[in-house]
């Protein structure tokens, strides 16, 4: 039915309300443009972001109509935090890439003590997941000295996906965030893509046989 | 910028743009999601006079008064704000304008941020006044554009409608340079501009005459478009659609049908429905929320397929249009993908905690509604802002809410039933329940202060809590007449609260400001304004965390538990703090997340809590 000829490519972002999804969003979304493509971007403002979940959505291709995915057409699912990675799970292909940030936000009905964190999530994901990726962003952040930064981490995984290491990254980075950090972000950057190509995508054999 | 570089643009970005390209003079609008980065993009532009207006009322006929002067003018604001500003808004229809008036209604299918799912498509219909909709960024700058030559051209103000998905998704747009558009010479004329009874009697015939124009020009302006399908002969399906819609139907349906895109909305072109119509089998009508195409095609008695199939409520998606239209989706994809909306994360797993939005950590709020839950036995009646999430768990204050304002006015109508039902009752141990009404500055300026005045005026016995955190906050913000800055960050009067209430005739003994992060101040000031026999106000005047001086000020200061002393009481969860859990059966505050709002540290009777510390420099553990 759909267009001739069109195929889209989707990132969807996962996190908590002031993780930086949304500027992660747009530093993907500026990075394809720049590799010329069509892009749709589409993120959610206001109530939600007083930590609450949240996700952004990055769409491009020669042609993008639609800027939100339907359940099973997301090719690589960022989560910026474990729970929110099993609440978006659905989204995502069943040959896409799972990434996953090693760290847990409890929410509110967790620490008022009217829900449990749930804690085999990982490893749950781990076996359904085709291929997945976790890293510890926060702790990497950490070591760098800015917190804040995670999300350029988390971009700079995604960034090794196929189709997406020829976008002009670093010129995109140093362009979006703001001068004074652009070092640091293009730090954290790299420490996410030299992660993943250390680690490689772990592919679930039982799953999916690749 | 140029025309040649396209640039990724949210909606708003290019609605801002596109009021820029256009020469508007004058720009007005009140924060409301998710139209709130238009005028904040507006205000980028020193060319437009551009403001946030105390509500929308204010900023509409702001807008409608320059564009009376022989402006071009800009209203914006969210569609609820739009209710607040339906009354100038009819009659700025009758009268017209001497320059152009434009006004952008965002409206959200799906609820993101909002308190009900209004379609205010037709409010053009209902105001007689031509209805553009955009499907995404550079649309939204062309229709923007677009709508002030029509409203020029027309004698109309224009309602440009948008949706959050419109308005939040960036897409590439290609801009142009701004038209140098002069001041339109006014002319007196009382018949045309100034509505008492016998001048509206003899301007409602000229409003049907000008809509009926409308309805001509909509059958050929190029903002309607059809789209062919690849194969013409094929194409026994056609679609009407328009915004958002269009995107998700062309991703379901891509160039297999035939579609007719109604970038201008109302008037209905009807010809072209008809013609249309005509040309295809079937006939599906594709949008959000109200069947307001289809009814027009209905009322044509054109045959088609809409409402029967696609649901009311919340937000389309590509898969919720497959579930209505596509039998064979239906049968195989349905139940396991149970079609969720694109509000998303409300399906996937049901058995995981939620992640409701909550105060975030140091929010001045947080030492109000602890000390509000020694009263819960009282009803509190809360507004619109971020203090709404103090009526969630684990903080639960709050009984009632209905929009921007109510707080004081319905909480006041609430204590008169109160007392009705105490002077009927008559009985010596009817309990003495008050109504706490719960404000914040932003929207005590934008429609509490009158509600304020009913309740002196009335003498009303109840509390009414002013929470002032400086600033337009939920919105991600905005100054206002109590900030004491312009949109653009320029000083401006400060309007003081205290001495605003304080004039109005509030006495001393029923007027408090208190420091919010003081819980003890807090407390006292409450017991004495609950125990006055009349109306008492009580201002809690503290910044709110996010203001990066705030957030600066404290990044490396944190209060910690002293895990021997804590006895588990949870007396500090109950803040409802985000920094603060229970691990291995006691209380443990995140260094990072916290704050040092001290709030914990006050409820904590065995005093296990301690601080606030600072966090040595050199922390890196490389």
């Amino acid at each position: 039915m759909s267009d001739t000829a069109v195929i889209t490519t989707r990132i969807m972002l996962a996190g908590v309300g002031g993780q930086g999804t949304i500027l992660a969003a747009k530093i993907i979304s500026e990075a394809a443009a720049a590799a010329g493509l069509d892009v749709k971007m589409s993120e959610i403002h206001g109530m939600s972001q007083r930590g609450g979940s949240v996700v952004s959505h990055v769409a491009f291709g020669s042609q993008v109509f639609s800027p939100l995915p339907d359940l099973k057409t997301v090719d690589c699912l960022v989560a910026f935090e474990k729970l929110e990675a099993i609440r978006q799970y659905g989204y995502l292909k069943q040959e896409g890439l799972l990434i996953v940030n090693d760290l847990e936000i409890a929410p509110m009905p967790v620490l008022s003590g009217f829900a449990d964190y749930p804690q085999d999530g990982l490893k749950q994901l781990k076996e359904t997941a085709g291929r997945i990726l976790v890293l510890d962003a926060a702790g990497e952040a950490r070591n760098i000295g800015m917190l804040q930064v995670q999300n350029l981490i988390l971009i700079g995984a995604l960034s090794t996906f196929p189709g997406l290491e020829t976008f002009p990254w670093e010129e995109t980075i140093k362009k979006t965030v703001r001068t004074q950090f652009a070092e640091i972000n293009l730090k954290a950057f790299q420490i996410g893509k030299d992660l993943a190509a250390e680690t490689g995508h772990e592919v679930n054999r039982n799953q999916h046989g690749f | 910028m140029n025309d040649n570089q396209p640039i990724l643009m949210t909606g708003n970005e290019a609605i801002a743009r596109g009021v820029y390209e256009a020469g508007c003079h004058v720009s007005s609008a009140y924060p409301g999601t998710p139209s709130t980065e238009i005028q904040e993009n507006i205000g980028t532009y020193p060319e437009i006079y551009a403001e946030w207006a105390p509500n929308e009322k204010v900023a509409l006929e702001v807008a409608a008064g320059a564009a009376m002067g022989g402006a071009r003018a800009f209203a914006s604001m969210k569609h609820v704000g739009l209710n607040v500003a339906a009354d100038p808004l009819f009659t700025v229809a009758y009268t017209g304008v001497t320059g152009a008036l434009v006004i952008n209604t965002s409206d959200e299918p799906g609820m993101h941020s909002s308190q009900n799912e209004q379609d205010n498509r037709r409010y053009a219909e209902h105001a007689k006044i031509p209805l553009l909709v955009p499907s995404d960024s550079q649309e939204c700058l062309d229709y923007t554009k677009a709508a002030f030559i029509i409203s020029e051209e027309f004698d109309t103000p224009v309602l440009l409608r948008t949706t959050t998905r419109v308005c939040h998704s960036k897409s590439l747009v290609h801009t142009g340079s701004r038209a140098q558009i002069p001041i339109a010479p006014y002319v007196k004329n009382i018949r045309k501009n100034l509505m008492i009874p016998s001048h509206a009697r003899l301007k409602h015939p000229e409003v049907e005459e000008r809509l009926r124009k409308l309805s001509v020009y909509a059958e050929s302006t190029p903002l309607n478009r059809i789209i062919p399908s690849r194969n013409p002969e094929e194409a026994s399906i056609g679609i009407i659609t328009g915004g958002i819609s269009y995107q998700y139907a062309r991703e379901v349906f891509g160039d297999s049908v035939r579609y007719l895109v109604l970038g201008f909305m109302f008037p209905f072109p009807e010809n072209l429905i008809q013609k249309f119509a005509d040309s295809v089998d079937q006939l599906f009508i594709i949008e959000e929320n109200e069947p307001f195409i289809e009814n027009a095609c209905k009322r044509l008695g054109i045959a088609c397929l809409g409402k029967e199939v696609l649901p009311l409520c919340d937000e389309l998606s590509p898969d919720r249009i497959r579930a209505a239209f596509l039998p064979e989706f239906k049968d195989s994809e349905a139940d396991e993908a149970k079609i969720p909306s694109a509000s998303s994360n409300r399906i996937i797993d049901k058995n995981i905690p939620q992640r409701p939005p909550a105060l975030c950590p140091g929010c001045p709020h947080r030492g109000v509604f602890t000390a509000l839950a020694r009263y819960r036995k009282h009803v509190i009646s809360t507004d619109i802002g971020c203090y709404t999430l103090g009526a969630l768990p684990p903080l639960d204050a709050g009984d009632f809410l209905f929009c921007m304002g109510s707080s004081i006015s319905s909480g006041m109508g609430f204590a008169k039933a109160f007392q009705a039902a105490a002077a009927s009752e008559k009985s010596a141990e009817s309990p003495q329940r008050k109504v706490i009404a719960v404000i914040g500055d932003s929207t005590f300026f934008h429609s509490g202060i009158t509600g304020l005045i009913n309740v002196l005026y009335s003498r009303t016995p109840m509390v009414i809590l002013i929470l002032d955190n400086r600033i337009t906050a939920m919105t991600g913000h905005q100054h206002n007449p109590g900030t004491g800055k312009t949109l653009q960050g320029a000083d401006a009067p400060e309007i003081d609260l205290y001495n605003l209430v304080s004039a109005l005739g509030f006495a001393q003994e029923q007027l408090f400001q208190v420091n919010p992060h003081d819980l003890e101040a807090v407390r006292n000031s409450l017991k004495e304004a609950m125990d006055y026999s009349g109306p008492a106000v009580i201002i809690t005047k503290a910044p709110c965390a996010l203001l990066p001086e705030v957030k600066n000020s404290v990044k490396e200061t944190f209060y910690q538990v002293d895990r021997d002393i804590c006895i588990t009481c949870k007396a500090c969860i109950r803040t409802g703090c985000p920094a603060i859990r229970i691990t291995g059966g006691k209380s443990l505050i995140d260094p990072d997340m916290c704050a040092a709002c001290g709030v914990c540290m006050q409820v904590c009777k065995p005093g296990a809590i301690t601080g606030p510390f600072t966090r040595a420099k050199e922390k890196a553990h490389v």
